[in-house]
């Protein structure tokens, strides 16, 4: 048999990566330099337009991309300080332990945007419940209506909904963990919190990177919670990138100029999640 | 005598059998959808349906998701079925993704769908796509009771693209039991100075909705408010605002364009006009429902319809809503023509005209077409017809979640409303003379209709929207959103929207 002949048994792969990943990546290049759009629907050819545009004449999308940035990087914070907290409770020997195991995994398989609905309502201001209980304090915060409220309001959703995932992660991270470095600060006498920052912290930063990285690159394609919950608005105060982009591509139709936003957005998240990976593996791993 | 009597039986008998009552038993039986009525004898009524044979044919259409236009086509398609032996295949689409789902596959030049619903503003992108409708229907009577208004809007330059299924215009809708409550009229004096009746300016709705806000005026135990609107972002926001414009920027006196100056294509939407009333708009903000500058359309119907607020404007279904028999405000609501302005915009002379000015909204509602390519034109046309033919039409009327609104000049008799809905004939008669007069209207303003529609509506609703959230003045919105239609119009090409605008002026000065 020719050695050669392996590469047919790559071909099938191969296939399928040019198929998923290398040829829409090419596709949404050449449509980013074109002008698709309603009335000028084709693959026309006119340069850099697109891109000159959104360099110079286009300050919603940027904002759009900051705003992006402080509500991923929020979110993965909350969900990762929380996703430890109720990782290492259940990490422990406590009562009903398998009980909480799956509980805290409840939001992680529900549908996002059935649930956002749901949490909709919860905050609808004037037929929503948190508000109605609010009331017996007197209080009765803008939920959806308020520029910076809404905000957080998204944060919430977004936290409640994947936090299970950084738990599941962290949980399984804890669990691999090797048995002596705990018994020899039980040995030394160590308190909890002495064990926690002096062992498992240290120990699962390996872990924490992947996951932090993980859910960054998921946080940073908030769109459902998004549209459901505020639409963009008040405003434009809740528009994440991927929203704006999904307005510009899907419902304006201008397909060329939107082309143009995910790939120079593809960029950016690339360049920065790599750096995000280098800061966090010389701070956590101390390399 | 005897013979007379013989005569007499026989003959009411007769009457009995052929009148469309009877005629329309055999079908209502079958088809309980129709049972006020029966089937009503058209070209496309339950009999001549019964008729055609299209046993072996599927036909695809892609419609809103349920209940708003939804469930009657899934309903009606279910009908046609059992009534020609055709395969119908419904599928459910948001509003939001309608436009794209049928223009991704027709630009591709594809038809997967031989039936695309979306709203008649999409008409200038999808005209190059669809089937006109043929002369059989054009001619037929039920398209010829269709209201003048509505056959514009389903047609461009003359000729029509989308089958007429709906009828949509802005309206006010008011509370009766409060506005009309002599009581209500004495407080509201004795507060205000001022008299409580049904407003016909924007700045009377103001005053009335800021003084009913915030308080229990029904007695029912919990707090109403003044006014519930859709202010939510990109959730047809836009036509909201351009209902509360009309009376401020549309002049009878300077046609040529409402949106655009035709002549120049310069954007008319930052002028003084349109900032009054997006001024009133911002004011509108105090007076809305807690949440209520998150409230899209359900919402709004949701509110007034379930008598959170004293007024609303928009579409006919929160009208319809409260209407219903399940609706704890049945026959205490008013219909009126949307509010006027005490002086509107002259933007030939660049002033202020003080005199009082009003003008109905005609606004886009839903719409569908068949496609160009489509394998079973025939069978799609016979569809839409019997979609919208009497007895369906009317059963649908009653609906409110069908979202199908009057849209036939038979539609504004009253007692379609008394006798088959139970609505107070004062209610039915302010109902349809509202209906009637916005079609008898000669300075109506229709939807804009040009190239890239979305662009241009989505900047408004993205300029508006931050005028609401205090993030810019009504001034530095409007002129964000001129600077963006300049843009727009740039990128598209001046020529082809001005040609396209030019459509829509010549309905708006009367001319098509």
């Amino acid at each position: 048999m020719n050695f050669k002949h392996k590469y047919f048994f790559l071909f099938p792969g191969l296939f399928v990566l040019i198929g998923i990943l290398i040829f829409p990546i090419i596709f949404v290049v050449r449509l980013s330099l074109s002008g698709w759009n309603s009335y000028n629907p084709g693959l026309d050819y006119i340069g850099l337009e697109n891109y000159i545009r959104l360099f110079t004449d286009d300050p919603r999308f940027w904002e759009s991309f900051f705003r992006l940035s402080f509500l991923s990087v929020t979110t993965v914070i909350l969900q990762y300080v929380i996703g430890f907290a109720l990782a290492h409770m259940v990490w422990k020997d406590i009562k009903f332990k398998r009980f909480f195991r799956v509980l805290f995994l409840v939001p992680m398989m529900t549908t996002p945007v059935i649930m956002t609905v749901i949490w909709r309502t919860f905050f609808h201001e004037s037929l929503g419940p948190v508000n109605d209980m609010l009331s017996i304090f007197g209080v009765a915060p803008k939920w959806l209506t308020d520029p910076v409220i809404a905000k957080f309001t998204v944060i919430i959703v977004e936290v409640w909904q994947w936090t299970p995932f950084m738990f599941l992660l962290l949980l399984a991270g804890l669990l691999s963990l090797p048995k002596e470095p705990f018994l020899a600060a039980a040995i030394d006498g160590a308190s909890p919190v002495r064990k926690f920052i002096y062992v498992t912290f240290p120990l699962m930063a390996p872990i924490s990177i992947g996951a932090i990285i993980i859910r960054l690159i998921e946080a940073s394609k908030i769109m459902d919670t998004v549209y459901v919950l505020t639409s963009g608005g008040p405003g434009t105060s809740t528009e994440t990138s991927s929203f704006y982009i999904f307005i510009k591509g899907l419902r304006e139709f201008q397909m060329g100029y939107a082309a143009s936003m995910s790939f120079t957005y593809l960029i950016i998240m690339i360049i920065s999640l790599t750096i995000i990976a280098k800061v966090l593996t010389k701070v956590l791993l101390k390399e | 005598m005897k013979i007379m009597k013989t005569c007499l039986t026989a003959i009411i008998s007769s009457l009995m059998i052929f009148s469309p009552m009877a005629y329309a038993d055999k079908w209502s039986d079958q088809f309980p959808h129709i049972k006020a009525t029966g089937d009503i004898p058209g070209d496309c009524s339950y009999e001549k349906m019964s008729k055609k044979n299209y046993k072996g044919k599927t036909l695809k259409i892609n419609t809103h998701a349920i209940p708003v236009m939804g469930e009657p086509t899934a309903l009606h398609a279910e009908q046609f079925e059992k009534l020609t032996g055709a395969k119908v295949e419904v599928t459910h689409t948001p509003a939001g993704d309608l436009y794209s789902k049928a223009m991704v596959p027709f630009q591709a030049g594809q038809a997967p769908y031989d039936i695309v619903f979306g709203f008649s503003n999409f008409i200038n992108d999808w005209k190059r796509y669809l089937a006109p409708v043929p002369k059989k229907y054009m001619n037929s009577p039920e398209m010829k009771d269709v209201t003048k208004s509505h056959m514009g809007v389903s047609s461009w330059d003359g000729t029509m693209y989308q089958y007429p299924v709906d009828g949509d215009r802005h309206y006010l809708k008011y509370r009766k039991d409060v506005i009309d409550n002599p009581e209500m009229q004495k407080k509201y004096k004795a507060d205000t100075g001022k008299e409580l009746k049904v407003p016909t300016t924007w700045k009377e709705y103001g005053e009335m909705a800021k003084y009913f806000n915030g308080w229990d005026w029904d007695g029912d135990g919990e707090k109403e408010y003044g006014s519930a609107e859709v202010m939510k972002k990109d959730d047809l926001m836009f036509a909201a605002f351009f209902s509360r414009s009309v009376a401020y920027a549309k002049n009878p006196r300077t046609p040529g364009g409402f949106f655009f100056d035709l002549e120049t294509m310069k954007p008319n939407i930052n002028n003084p006009g349109f900032v009054e009333a997006l001024t009133d708009w911002v004011e509108a903000t105090k007076y809305v429902p807690p949440g209520g500058t998150n409230f899209g359309l359900g919402d709004e119907i949701g509110s007034f319809g379930g008598g959170q607020t004293l007024f609303s404007f928009s579409w006919d279904d929160a009208f319809i809503a409260a209407m219903q028999d399940d609706s704890p405000i049945k026959n205490k609501v008013g219909a009126a023509p949307l509010p006027g302005a005490n002086k509107v915009w002259n933007r030939v002379s660049n002033s202020w005209e003080n005199q009082y000015n009003q003008a109905p909204y005609i606004v886009w509602g839903w719409a569908v077409g068949v496609a160009k390519k489509s394998k079973v034109k025939d069978m799609a046309f016979d569809y839409l017809c019997f979609f919208s033919n009497g007895a369906n039409h009317q059963a649908d009327l009653a609906i409110g979640r069908f979202g199908v609104n009057p849209f036939k000049n038979s539609d504004f008799d009253p007692n379609i409303y008394i006798n088959s809905m139970g609505w107070d004939p004062e209610i039915a008669n302010s109902y349809t003379k509202t209906l009637l007069d916005m079609e008898k209207s000669n300075n109506r303003v229709f939807p804009l209709r040009v190239p890239g529609v979305f662009e241009f509506t989505s900047a408004v609703a993205t300029g508006t929207s931050k005028a609401l959230a205090g993030q810019l003045s009504p001034q530095e919105a409007l002129d964000e959103v001129a600077k963006e239609w300049e843009a727009i119009v740039s990128r598209v090409g001046k020529k082809a929207v001005q040609d396209a605008y030019a459509v829509g002026v010549k309905m708006e000065d009367n001319k098509l």
